[in-house]
């Protein structure tokens, strides 16, 4: 080791709880104060330990009336958000999966066009063309439907891309042994193409899951009707209703709600994810 | 059991490379067989061809009775041996030679019955339930040739499959290989860049060479017999010695009378290396051809050296073997002989056997 | 050698078809739609518009307003950038540096990555919000002005701090992959050379992982652009006085709250070029990497 044994793996611990208390303090102190009551909220500072509310405050959110934001139950917020977050994801590596797979193992005419028509969508967020896209949707009727909130956050190149860089170092005898032994395309990409990318999938999956889950500007523009908002929509409209008594208490429940999925996702598949996002760069 | 028969069988790329320029050839039922040339000599395009994983731009090629020319690859009754041996990395190796069977719907019972025997036969018996990835290249190959085999093919096509091996496994796998193909009489078509390999394997040798076969025969033909120029330095190690006949004979060359003159167009001669001998200090044996050489350098492989050395007038290094150890000193001027019923004679224009 | 194909002639097509069908109507038709409304000029009520060439770029590119609003979007971005990758290469260093725990200090620092920008906006709002958050009490406990609702440049700071929060768990990841990936024994030999830990780290060790800094530039730059309207939109909502109104909230602004659809749509078209510029550089670093991997 070059490092004498002094001061620096130490002070690097010191470094890294520092850090750990930055970058967690927002999210520990959105719990404390979930736990505590409006009025206690109202005066700061706030206590740097939970209250006693907790079950009165989570109750509320979850079964009480009063929890029901905009007329619209928790658990059907969450619902939704889920709903979008799982379509987008699994919609997404879907038709990524397919469209890598022909222009990787397959040779047919135009099949660069395609390439390019898919490729140039890699990084033009739905952010740039949001009103035009909007009025799309209007056109389709796709205002207040999962649809709409799903399938324009689907057309980009970025699974479609990663898929077709994995795919391509797959050796080729792989692909012939398959077709001696008798499997079709489809069957070679049931039995050998898809067990061997699990891990790409598992990666792309939290990745896509999470970009799903903390959407805001789509879901914003594209839900008139608030039983379709995601829950995200609907903490930013419990805060902009009426700036004087926004429920703080119930918002803090409400962002613990809206946070604790996606965490939950990252955390668990943190293997997974870590190395899908290193290795896909973005 | 069946013969393979290739008629006039051309491949053309897109963009116009012709790979195999019109091959035509017999496989005999139960024959092994060995392509072997130069890389890009266009014998893994023909046995990919042979396989279905190659369109086939004219010409026929049949497995049995029928012609596969539209049969896809896994109607042709063939099985392949990759040189990487394609196994399924995520899959165990029962469930490797398994899956070719399943994919034809074969009962339960008797796919289980010829993985065992295939298990049995390479002695792989243990390692069933691996994958792929905790096994030895050695372990791999069986386990590739394995899924050849369960197959039950008319023919197995090698694609260099013993390419990736360290060379001591190569020989004993090599051995294993011929035992196997013996014992079970299936039809082969191996193909390699490695001459050893393709001698010791084959029943008859095939030699391609920039899309067409040079010469097809059983590896002793070929070697005493060599049909070309090209076979003739492609097989053999060191290569055989060649010497372009002039109009006045060669420089530091003597031979018996009438052996170097004689009509007819430019010749080049060829002689083994294990057909001279050192003949310093001798007397001239009458009809002997005797080399007059200057060392240039001495390779000794442990069992048997070899001699190199040019003539005085420069032109190729003749290389002479000499049995065990030898001592010469390179530039020393010594005298090489050999027996003219061990010379070749090619023609210099077209490259054939005269 | 050509990679091994399958000879099916319609079976790609079919294969290709869903992603082609989304991605022509939900982003070729409305790019071509941006494209086309940019250059046309709707009357008040929304009734007739006729084509007006380039006027809309014109008028955009020589409004105040919009380039007040490219300087906010500038500061924004770079500042993020740079305070959200100092943080993380600063504890990927740390990282770098301890055996035990490290799994548990990354468990510990990738979750802002999972909270969404609104939220993240929402937290930081509360956290400093001047009528009751804890932070603007103890600021103005200590004798600090602070009003984030009037103050154009607290304002500022506010979504910088709360967008480089959300971003330091992603470049810290890919600053401890880059680290890892620095060879033990060119570290080694600089010590032997006799250069002190800080001189390693500035002359070894960061022109080695300079490729990840500068494609985390990138990254970081298209997230402060796009994905951080969340924030903005809930810290701020742009002001005070279009103090945080960076072009993508202007975007959304204009068209949807103002109803400006030509001007809207003239923005859209400015900015993807802005991202497609920002690709091509990106694909240039990618290119590089390649030769020098």
């Amino acid at each position: 080791m070059i490092e004498k044994p002094g001061i620096g793996r130490p002070l690097a611990h010191v470094v890294l709880v520092l850090g750990v208390l930055v970058v967690a303090f927002p999210i520990y102190y959105t719990f404390i104060a979930s736990t505590q009551s409006l009025t206690t909220i109202l005066r700061p500072p706030l206590p740097l330990t939970p209250g006693d509310q907790i079950a009165a405050n989570y109750g509320e959110a979850l079964f009480g009336g009063i929890g029901r934001i905009g007329g619209v139950a928790v658990t059907t917020l969450l619902f939704n958000t889920l709903v979008m977050a799982l379509g987008i994801a699994l919609g997404k590596i879907f038709i990524s999966i397919l469209s890598a797979f022909a222009v990787v193992f397959f040779r047919f005419p135009l099949r660069m066009v395609f390439f390019w028509l898919i490729f140039v969508t890699l990084m033009l967020p739905v952010e740039v063309r949001i009103l035009p896209t909007y009025k799309v949707m209007v056109d389709l009727g796709m205002i207040d439907t999962y649809a709409g909130l799903i399938l324009p956050l689907i057309a980009s190149a970025t699974a479609t891309l990663l898929f077709r860089q994995f795919f391509m170092t797959i050796p080729s005898e792989l692909v012939e042994a398959a077709r001696i032994d008798g499997a079709g395309p489809l069957r070679f990409l049931r039995d050998i193409l898809l067990p061997l990318s699990k891990t790409n999938i598992a990666a792309l999956f939290v990745i896509l899951f999470i970009y799903g889950w903390t959407q805001y500007l789509w879901p914003l523009l594209v839900t008139n009707d608030n039983q379709m908002n995601t829950i995200v929509i609907a903490l930013k409209k419990m805060v902009s209703f009426a700036d004087a008594d926004t429920p703080w208490h119930m918002v803090m429940v409400t962002s613990i709600l809206a946070i604790l999925p996606p965490v939950l996702v990252v955390v668990l598949m943190q293997r997974w994810f870590v190395r899908g996002l290193v290795e896909s760069e973005k | 059991m069946a013969k393979i028969e290739l008629k006039d069988v051309r491949k053309v790329y897109h963009g116009g490379v012709e790979a195999v320029k019109g091959v035509s050839l017999s496989v005999e039922d139960g024959a092994f067989v060995v392509l072997v040339g130069p890389s890009g000599c266009g014998k893994s395009t023909l046995l990919r061809m042979v396989a279905g994983l190659e369109s086939i731009s004219s010409g026929t090629i049949a497995i049995g009775d029928r012609v596969v020319n539209e049969l896809e690859p896994a109607e042709r009754d063939i099985a392949m041996v990759f040189q990487n041996y394609a196994l399924y990395p995520h899959m165990t190796v029962r469930k490797n030679l398994e899956y070719g069977l399943k994919n034809r719907k074969m009962a339960s019972g008797e796919i289980a019955r010829r993985v065992d025997e295939a298990a049995k036969m390479l002695e792989i018996g243990a390692l069933l339930d691996r994958r792929p990835g905790q096994l030895s290249g050695g372990q791999r190959q069986r386990v590739a040739m394995g899924r050849a085999l369960v197959r039950e093919p008319a023919a197995f096509l090698f694609d260099e499959p013993l390419s990736n091996l360290d060379a001591k496994l190569r020989v004993q796998m090599r051995a294993e290989i011929r035992r196997l193909q013996r014992r079970l009489k299936t039809t082969s078509l191996y193909v390699t860049h490695d001459q050893l390999e393709a001698m010791t394997l084959a029943d008859t040798l095939v030699v391609l060479n920039a899309g067409r076969i040079e010469q097809a025969g059983s590896p002793m033909e070929v070697y005493e017999r060599p049909a070309s120029l090209f076979v003739a330095t492609f097989i053999g190690s060191p290569a055989m010695n060649l010497l372009p006949l002039g109009a006045g004979g060669i420089a530091g060359l003597t031979a018996p009378d009438g052996l170097l003159s004689g009509a007819g167009p430019a010749k080049t001669l060829g002689i083994r290396p294990e057909h001279m001998r050192l003949a310093d200090g001798e007397a001239p044996r009458p009809g002997e051809m005797r080399f007059d050489l200057t060392v240039t350098g001495v390779e000794v492989v442990g069992a048997e050296s070899f001699v190199y050395g040019t003539l005085p007038e420069g032109g190729p290094e003749v290389a002479v073997r000499v049995a065990g150890y030898s001592h010469v000193e390179p530039g020393t001027r010594l005298a090489a002989a050999a027996d003219p019923a061990y010379l070749h004679r090619f023609d210099r224009e077209t490259g054939r056997r005269i | 050698m050509q990679k091994a194909v399958f000879p099916n002639r319609v079976l790609p097509y079919l294969l290709l078809a869903p992603q082609v069908a989304i991605t022509i109507v939900f982003f070729y038709w409305p790019a071509s739609q941006a494209l086309y409304q940019s250059m046309l000029k709707e009357d008040p009520f929304g009734l007739k518009s006729k084509f007006v060439g380039l006027q809309n770029f014109t008028q955009v590119l020589g409004n105040p307003d919009y380039l007040n609003s490219v300087r906010v979007t500038v500061v924004f971005s770079v500042s993020t950038a740079v305070l959200a990758m100092a943080l993380a290469l600063f504890l990927a260093t740390a990282a770098e540096k301890v055996v035990r725990g490290k799994g548990f200090y990354r468990t510990m620092l990738i979750w802002p990555y999972a909270v969404a920008p609104a939220v993240a906006g929402l937290l930081f709002l509360f956290m400093f919000n001047p009528s009751m958050g804890t932070f603007a009490y103890l600021l103005r406990d200590a004798g600090y002005r602070w009003n984030p609702l009037l103050d154009g440049d607290q304002a500022m700071l506010l979504v910088v701090v709360a967008a480089a929060w959300k971003q330091i768990s992603y470049n810290f990841l890919f600053f401890v992959a880059a680290l890892q990936s620095v060879p033990r024994s060119l570290i080694e030999a600089a010590a032997i050379d006799g250069a002190s830990s800080t001189k390693r780290f500035w002359t070894i060790v960061f022109p080695l992982i300079a490729p990840t800094t500068f494609f985390l530039l990138v990254v970081n730059t298209v997230y402060a652009f796009f994905d951080t309207f969340g924030i903005i939109d809930a810290v701020t909502g742009g002001g005070p006085a279009q103090a945080t109104q960076t072009l993508v909230y202007k975007v959304y602004n204009d068209g949807f709250v103002n109803l400006d659809l030509g001007g809207s749509a003239a923005q859209s078209v400015i900015l993807m070029a802005i991202v497609i510029a920002l690709t091509a550089i990106q694909f240039r670093y990618v290119e590089k990497r390649v030769h020098y991997a």
